[in-house]
């Protein structure tokens, strides 16, 4: 037996912070970045006699983003207790919802290899987030700041096969948590959190191998290179005779290897049942249809209208479509039809992202309006400026924050399309030249760029190239 | 004349405050000397505040002079040690609790306050509320004013017997499965405990959270009514409080119960239930009938699972509620080298052994397994016994039960045997499992002087009809109130 006769079945558990101002059952600011424990009171802390009172605000991005994935939103959930011991869970409970969820059943399709997938999900439900523990050399401290932060935890089913699908779906769902303006979807911050399990079995059988979770993936790469090393594991293992065991895994970032989590840190019996401080979640039909009725539109159908309606291939559409702050940038672009699609979608790819890249800065403050880039683009396709210039200019306006105009005026960048100036260039050229005139006219055609560079050099650079090319061919073929 | 201030209620008291008979300085001052008196036998207090009560009466007099009263503006009150007072160490009891100062007031603290109240100081309770003698309190029992010898019943014992023995003028308790009934009936006060979601427990230590329930004790049914019209309302801070409008309690005390049918359970006249208590009870209902009243027998036929389903559903939810004393950020802290150790030394200190029994009971019936079979089944019984009151009131307008089998019993005489003093709640726990209002008047003295008391309960948010009931009884003058001999 080989490695592909075997078949990887994946389920991904996502924790994300939905972006409310205040915390999920107080009036705490939810902002990441403060002091310790700046962002707490009685009830965060969990203080004796303090009751959670839910942020319906939380609840609304709840619902975009089981709209958003198609799932089945419950007319009725329940929160429940779910309880551990922790320093950094103060109340010695979390508030989660268990038997009841927000939503259940949805799918978030992917891209693979050119045709689209259907990955199910379980359910949606939301959730209060603990405290953070910092562990010092003889002491520990804890920072309640994060403590009923609002999450939201999506479940799929196992529907993912492979490491890169499992990437796709996290790609996919990020998208989507962005555009839906639920969450930032930042992994490497901790508000985007995602376990894994995995398990193997023989292609074509319908039974589920013995499977192991994978916790501590804090990036897309890391995800898929746990998966990756988890599912050759337990091939490894079962080629050998072996057996999977079920536990929990730690992923290993410096050893790029999975290792047994000690049985201590995960062997809990979370006694869940209903909340009793909280009443049941009814969400009527009015309140569904006033979110609906506020949702953007979502990367799967702005990806269609982009292929279809924009003439664009399908890898400019997945780059473009990622960000809904890109996408929505690229379409601003088009606005008044003076810019074409290719040219708006090779700027965004190219330039502005380059710069986003470079910065690192949100699109909004590292670019500068659309409406100005649409001037400078506009200029490129006049003849006004070259190409190149423009480059130039566009990277000057992002950190200046000048109009395009400005730019070019300032840096002289603006292309000399005048055609007598040209045209006089060119004769000086031709005439000071005469050697090699008689030879480009005795059939050296290559010497063609060297007139066109004389000319260039003569007019410091400046001049259009076509309007150069056209003159220089129309003067030395007479 | 000061001596007897002490004995005044509010209605009393506050007509007396307003012409300025009588300062809240000198009320207050007088509630203080009794307490300062007979402290030392009754242990009604866990923490007294006197220096804060005086300030509060100056304010109150000042006020007072400018004739801008609110309703109970310099009335001393009493309040068991379960409630968030800002700036007063708050134990409910526990040591757990030890050298926590809140830095915030629960809602009903808050609204007292705005109304004018004088905080005398925190009472005595079983620890968490859990019991149903304040035998279990870190603090040592609360005794009974008419008794040394007995329990003043619990939890909310200190609150009952401040009353009794007029330590203050109202006081407040909370009432999970009879603690604010129980004591009252055992001390001869007053005690209501109101609709599940009438009264906000925001700031209300929590045993139980889907049966907790604040409400007053008092010398009349009318203050019982007057602070529960002070209390009651919806709360931004607690989801499960109720929006419904407050009526005006005292408005309902019309006197006139013509024409109310009493549904008296046939499951709630039990053997074993103490002579005295049945003819005190029966007596009390021919007095209804004399003033117009119908009686009828009723069934409540789930009753006798009540007990077993209310010790799942309060000690489930009692071991998350006290999961939070671990020793990380208040209270308490036991020495240790590591977490694990830290939570056992700390939890194994703070709590006394009933805590833990309920914590560990509570465990179990929500383990992996076992869930279904206890919790859930519990739950289900909720449910009937719930209905059997709903369809109980299609046939009457109140029900009328004993509020205890018994009168206060010895002190120490059931602490060795947890099941005996369970059963001490069989009347009253099914009102809590049902979210009912009940209220707790007393109905006569057994033949060695202890109080006994009757039970009105009323349909969700029917307090006005059983306050209404329970003053004309009292009003009707067939129990003649003997002042504990202290
Ligand atoms: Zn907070």
């Amino acid at each position: 037996m080989t490695s592909s006769s075997y078949e990887a079945v994946i389920g991904l558990e996502v924790h994300t912070h939905l972006m409310t101002r205040s915390k999920l059952f107080c009036g705490c600011s939810a902002s990441f970045g403060s002091g310790p424990n700046e962002n707490v009171c009685p009830v965060c802390l969990g203080m004796p006699g303090v009751l959670p009172v839910l942020n319906q605000y939380a609840v609304e991005l709840a619902l975009r983003v089981a709209l958003a994935t198609h799932s089945e939103v419950q007319t009725r959930s329940v929160f429940a207790r779910k309880s551990y011991f922790y320093p950094d869970l103060p109340k010695g409970y979390q508030i989660s919802q268990y038997e009841l969820p927000l939503c259940k059943g949805g799918y978030i399709e992917i891209a693979n290899g050119g045709e689209s997938r259907r990955i199910r999900l379980v359910r949606i439900h939301m959730e209060e987030d603990a405290g953070k523990n910092l562990h010092e050399a003889n002491y520990s401290l804890v920072d309640f700041n994060r403590s009923g932060v609002p999450l939201v935890e999506i479940v799929s089913e196992p529907d993912i096969r492979s490491a890169a699908e499992a990437g796709a779906y996290l790609r996919e769902l990020r998208a989507i948590l962005r555009y839906v303006g639920a969450s930032e979807g930042r992994m490497e911050e901790g508000d985007f959190r995602c376990d894994v399990n995995v398990s193997v079995r023989r292609k074509g059988s319908d039974e589920l191998g013995t499977k192991t979770e994978i916790k501590n993936l804090n990036s897309f790469r890391f995800v898929e290179k746990a998966i990756t090393y988890e599912i050759g594991r337990q091939i490894e293992l079962l080629e050998a005779g072996g057996r999977v065991t079920q536990e929990t895994r730690l992923w290993d970032p410096n050893r790029e290897e999975t290792r047994p989590m000690r049985s201590k840190e995960f062997a809990h019996d979370y006694r869940y049942f209903p909340e009793p401080d909280l009443p049941p979640l009814e969400i009527d039909g009015q309140m569904l249809e006033r979110v609906r009725a506020a949702m953007p539109e979502l990367p799967a159908e702005r990806r269609r209208r982009f292929q279809r309606d924009l003439g664009l291939g399908a890898y400019e559409t997945a780059i473009l479509t990622e960000d809904r702050a890109i996408a929505d940038y690229f379409e601003a672009l088009l606005n008044g039809g003076v810019i074409g699609s290719k040219t708006a979608a090779n700027w965004t790819m190219t330039e502005v992202l380059r710069i986003v890249n470079e910065t690192g800065k949100p699109l909004e403050e590292a670019v500068p309006p659309a409406a100005e880039t649409r001037i400078l683009l506009k200029m490129v396709q006049d003849g006004v400026v070259s190409l190149n210039a423009a480059k130039n200019a566009f990277s000057v306006m992002c950190k200046s924050g000048q109009p395009a105009a400005a730019v070019v005026a300032r840096l002289g960048l603006a292309q000399v399309s005048d055609e007598a100036a040209i045209a006089a260039a060119c004769d000086e050229v031709i005439a000071a030249e005469s050697a090699k005139v008689a030879e480009y006219r005795a059939g050296r055609d290559k010497l063609f760029g060297f007139f066109v560079g004389q000319v260039m050099k003569a007019m410091g650079g400046k001049a259009n190239p076509k309007v150069v090319n056209e003159i220089l061919r129309q003067r030395l073929q007479s | 004349m000061t001596s007897e201030l002490f004995t005044l209620t509010i209605t009393e008291a506050r007509e007396r405050l307003v012409k300025r008979e009588l300062s809240a300085v000198e009320l207050t001052r007088a509630c203080l000397d009794r307490a300062a008196a007979i402290e030392s036998r009754l242990n009604a207090f866990i923490t007294l505040c006197p220096r804060e009560a005086i300030e509060q009466a100056e304010v109150a007099d000042r006020l007072i002079a400018r004739g801008n009263c609110s309703s109970l503006t310099g009335i001393p009150l009493a309040i068991k040690d379960i409630f968030a007072t800002r700036g007063v160490r708050t134990t409910c009891a526990s040591k757990i609790l030890e050298g926590f100062v809140p830095p915030y007031d629960a809602t009903v603290i808050e609204r007292l306050r705005a109304a004018g109240a004088i905080f005398l100081g925190k009472t005595n309770m079983d620890e968490f509320a859990m019991g149903s003698s304040t035998e279990n309190s870190s603090f040592g029992p609360t005794r009974n004013p008419y008794d040394l010898r007995r329990v003043a019943g619990g939890s909310s014992g200190g609150s009952a017997a401040a009353v009794a023995a007029d330590e203050c003028i109202a006081a407040l308790g909370t009432d999970t499965g009879g603690s604010i009934r129980e004591p009252a009936s055992f001390c001869g006060v007053v005690g209501l405990k109101p609709t599940y979601s009438r009264v906000s427990r925001y700031g209300v230590i929590a045993y139980a959270s889907s049966l907790d329930q604040v409400g007053p004790f008092a010398k009349t049914v009318r203050d019982a009514a007057i602070l529960l019209g002070e209390i009651a309302g919806v709360d931004p801070r607690d989801a499960t409080c109720s929006a419904r409008p407050v009526p005006d309690y005292e408005a309902a005390l019309t006197g006139k119960v013509e024409g109310i049918r009493i549904g008296v359970p046939r499951e709630f006249f039990v053997e074993g239930m103490q002579e005295d208590v049945g003819l005190a009870v029966r007596s009390a209902i021919k007095q209804f009938e004399s003033q117009g009243c119908q009686v009828r027998e009723i069934s409540l036929p789930h009753t006798q699972y009540a007990v077993a389903a209310y010790y799942l559903i309060a000690t489930a939810e009692a071991s998350a509620n006290l999961a939070r004393y671990d020793g990380i950020r208040y209270g308490l802290r036991a020495e240790a080298d590591n977490t694990l150790d830290l939570y056992n030394r700390t939890r194994d200190r703070g709590f006394g052994p009933e805590v833990k029994r309920r914590i560990m009971l509570g465990t179990f019936a929500l383990s992996a397994g076992y869930y279904d079979a206890y919790y859930r089944k519990a739950q289900k019984v909720r449910t009937l016994i719930r209905q059997d009151f709903f369809r109980a009131f299609n046939d009457c307008d109140i029900i009328l039960t004993p509020v205890a089998p018994t009168t206060a019993f010895e002190l120490g005489e059931k602490i060795a045997d947890p099941l005996q003093m369970y059963l001490s709640d069989i009347f009253t726990i099914s009102v809590n499992l049902a979210g009912l209002p009940g209220l707790s008047v007393p109905c006569g003295y057994d033949r060695k002087g202890m109080p006994i008391g009757l039970q009105l309960i009323g349909p969700p948010f029917g307090e006005e009809i059983i306050l209404r009931a329970g003053d004309a009884y009292e009003r009707s003058g067939c129990v003649q109130r003997q002042p504990p001999p202290l």
